[in-house]
């Protein structure tokens, strides 16, 4: 950014022959000259309307996120049946201290994992399957990735259920009929680990399509030579994919691998819908279901924050610790 | 850093945009009235019911007795549903300028809404009220937050026996006189007909459960010294005795815990009205569902029995209650508005229409009369209803699932008796002590 600005300001017809060709020193020679006179302010004018956007829907309400995980804060301050106080770290303790909130964290940690891998393996893998089918069934695998991409998460969670109940559910039946008698009136959400497979296939259902998409334009977008020397080679689909599909998509999978991390981290409607607010005996609570138990449902908005900025955190330091790591392997985004 | 410098910012942004909600302003309202006019439009919220012409009909009529006194006033009625009553009834706390004059709550929900500041303290006008002296003393308590009246009681919900007569004729079983009875029954039916349950049970049904509880001599928890200070009694001998039987109803032999422990009361009614259960647990609310499902015209109500024959477990005692919010500008129009709408003609009216059981001894009885159908659940609560701990705890303690946790627990195997009613006793403890 700090190279490009400065350009900006500069006339643009030799700027935009250079560019490309241009060694280095000469716009590393002119820059700072430029940057203190002029682009000290230009390029802060130019990023003021969405740093006021920025400021108004995000360091706001973070700072109240923060401000209000300080307070004694539940239904009865906001209208006015008790005095709002002030309780330091409390919320911070009283959640720290709290057993399930641990073993949520555990889970949801374990959960969104699970999600991440299975729906990059999945949108990857269909991706490289389209780029090698005909037509017809390239439109039609798109068209039912669209579909469940269109689907609302609320629809598709009460589908699902549909699908695996124990008496109605053609899932069970068909399992059933397949020699599998284990599955006869089995009951998915029963069982802990057979509830969060369950949802994690819906998860994975909704939001493979993203990944897909995304990753089958990159692919498209790879030179055709290159993909064309390597079957000369004679490398397998997993060989091209491993040593040059995935190292040329590097910048496309980073972006949709943290943006599944983010979503899968905060799944709400799947686990809230599938397995009726968090599960038999709140088995497969995860931390968003329980943040909004412990917010809205229980008017508790102070500790609700709390969790609110631990997340926050957590997802900070998931996602920065990850670009780091890339980072040290010498990759530029 | 610069790279994660610019991935940062949209990273928080999209973490921080689905937990922000909470992000408005730490304000708080002012709830206070300033003044008490005698004229003008009163705002009502009633809860949208799911036939609700009838309720609508026995409205007007109390709103046509109110005006005839008070021809300056105008009242405008809208029908909440019920379902996001929680949230409305929230932001009317909060924003004091938009709320209602008067609202109709649930019962339980007496004790949270007095302590967030919502209700208003009407202990006086209830006194006064000649209506009032012939309410049933546990939907009285149901209006009552330390000694203070918070509101009318308009009906009362409580729960009875439904059992399938042709099931049981052709089995030849009658109907049970114990708890104990109820269990062999149920598992006997299900012995006979595997495709039924014998009763169905629901982990998450906590007022079908705690009349074993009750009947056992157990409670959810006692008063302890302090004005509302309560201490749970869920982990008592005697409460435990209760768990042990419910929860003794989930089994292969009765009704799987595989798929009971997940239901609610709404899923064990809906079992038996389809025609799945040979019993259930099921309120006089219930039974236009029951009448619209498969075991119409199959089916008897008799109350719960105790545990010794001739005793009838102790029903919940759930309900509406009409309260005048704090914020109101015509504290005595609305008050007698309440009355109108709570008194005992609109009771007896809407019973008639509705089927909603009046509050008043008196008038509950005269419906028996007329309705014979009813008997069961006015016997019930002849007997004795119970209520919840009137403390705003109880908010908590429900919106957290403190009891179906525990009963899921037992009924699926994961704890035993003692480790899930002490961990739910624990829990209690902690939401009582933060709330008194």
């Amino acid at each position: 950014m700090t190279s490009v600005s400065p350009n900006a300001t500069a006339p643009p017809a030799p700027a935009r022959g250079e560019r490309g060709t241009a060694p280095a020193p000469i716009r590393a020679r002119r820059s700072p000259r430029l940057g203190a006179a002029r682009g000290g302010r230009t390029p802060w004018l130019y990023l003021a309307p969405a740093l006021i956007v920025l400021a108004g829907l995000l360091i706001y309400p973070i700072y109240q996120l923060g401000l209000i995980s300080t307070l004694q804060y539940t239904q009865a301050q906001v209208s006015g049946g008790e005095p709002t106080s002030f309780r330091g770290l409390g919320n911070y303790t009283d959640l720290f201290s709290d057993g399930q909130f641990w073993r949520v964290l555990v889970a949801t940690l374990a959960f969104a994992a699970a999600c991440v891998v299975s729906t990059l393996a999945v949108g990857c893998a269909l991706a490289v399957l389209l780029t090698r089918v005909r037509a017809v069934p390239r439109i039609a695998l798109m068209l039912a990735a669209l579909g469940a991409w269109a689907t609302p998460a609320v629809t598709g969670s009460t589908v699902w259920v549909f699908l695996f109940d124990p008496d109605f559910g053609p899932v069970d039946k068909v399992l059933v009929w397949l020699g599998l008698d284990g599955f006869a009136d089995y009951s998915w959400t029963y069982d802990r680990l057979s509830a969060f497979a369950l949802v994690l296939f819906e998860v994975v259902w909704c939001s493979f399509p993203l990944v897909m998409v995304t990753v089958y334009a990159g692919i498209k977008a790879i030179p055709g030579e290159v993909l064309e020397a390597a079957s000369l080679d004679g490398a397998s689909a997993w060989r091209t994919w491993r040593s040059v599909m995935a190292p040329i998509l590097r910048p496309i999978l980073i972006v949709v691998t943290i943006q599944s991390i983010i979503w899968d981290f905060k799944v709400f409607t799947q686990i809230y819908v599938m397995t009726d607010g968090g599960g038999i005996a709140g088995q497969n609570l995860v931390l968003n279901v329980y943040a909004y138990q412990k917010a809205f449902a229980s008017s508790q908005y102070g500790l609700g924050s709390a969790i609110g900025v631990v997340m926050l955190l957590i997802l900070l330091a998931v996602t920065l610790g990850y670009l780091r790591l890339l980072r040290r392997q010498g990759e530029e985004l | 850093m610069k790279l994660s410098a610019r991935i940062a910012v949209p990273v928080a942004a999209l973490a921080v945009a689905g937990l922000a909600v909470t992000g408005c302003a730490p304000s708080t309202s002012d709830n206070s009235a300033k003044t008490d006019e005698k004229s003008g439009t009163l705002r009502v919220w009633l809860f949208q019911e799911v036939n609700n012409k009838p309720k609508e009909e026995v409205v007007s009529a109390a709103l046509a007795a109110f005006k005839k006194d008070h021809p300056d006033a105008k009242a405008d009625i809208t029908y909440i549903p019920v379902d996001t009553r929680a949230q409305k009834i929230k932001a009317a706390f909060n924003d004091p300028k938009s709320a209602p004059d008067l609202i109709e709550y649930g019962n339980t929900d007496t004790a949270g809404y007095v302590k967030d500041g919502g209700l208003a303290d009407l202990t006086k006008e209830f006194e006064a009220w000649p209506d009032a002296k012939d309410t049933d003393p546990a939907a009285k308590q149901s209006v009552t937050v330390g000694g203070k009246v918070y509101g009318a009681p308009l009906f009362v919900g409580v729960r009875a026996l439904y059992y399938r007569t042709d099931v049981f004729k052709e089995l030849d079983l009658k109907p049970p006189a114990t708890l104990d009875e109820l269990t062999e029954t149920a598992k006997k039916i299900h012995k006979e007909r595997p495709e039924l349950y014998g009763l169905a049970v629901g982990g998450a049904y906590t007022y079908g459960a705690m009349p074993f509880i009750w009947a056992n001599g157990g409670d959810i928890a006692n008063r302890a010294g302090g004005e509302g200070a309560y201490t749970a009694a869920i982990d008592s001998d005697a409460a435990k005795r209760g768990i042990a039987a419910y929860t003794a109803l989930f089994g292969d032999d009765n009704c799987p815990a595989a798929k009971c422990a997940q239901m609610g009361g709404n899923d064990t009614v809906q079992a038996f009205a389809s025609g799945k259960a040979a019993m259930a647990i099921g309120g006089d609310f219930n039974r236009q569902a029951v009448e619209d499902g498969a075991a119409k015209g199959k089916y008897g109500i008799v109350p719960l029995p105790g545990v010794k024959a001739g005793q009838i477990a102790p029903a919940f005692a759930g309900g509406n209650n009409i309260g005048l919010l704090k914020s109101s500008k015509h504290r005595t129009l609305a008050v007698d508005l309440m009355k109108s709408l709570a008194g005992k003609a609109s009771q007896n009216k809407l019973f008639d229409a509705m089927g909603f059981l009046p509050t008043y001894t008196d008038v509950r009885e005269d419906a028996a009369k007329r309705r014979p159908y009813v008997a069961p659940f006015v016997k019930t609560l002849a007997a004795g209803a119970k209520f919840v701990p009137a403390t705003p705890a109880w908010a908590t303690i429900d919106s957290s699932l403190v009891l179906p946790t525990m009963f899921q627990e037992v009924a699926s195997g994961r704890k035993d008796v003692d480790a899930a009613s002490a961990a739910a006793a624990k829990k209690m403890n902690a939401a009582f002590s933060s709330a008194g």
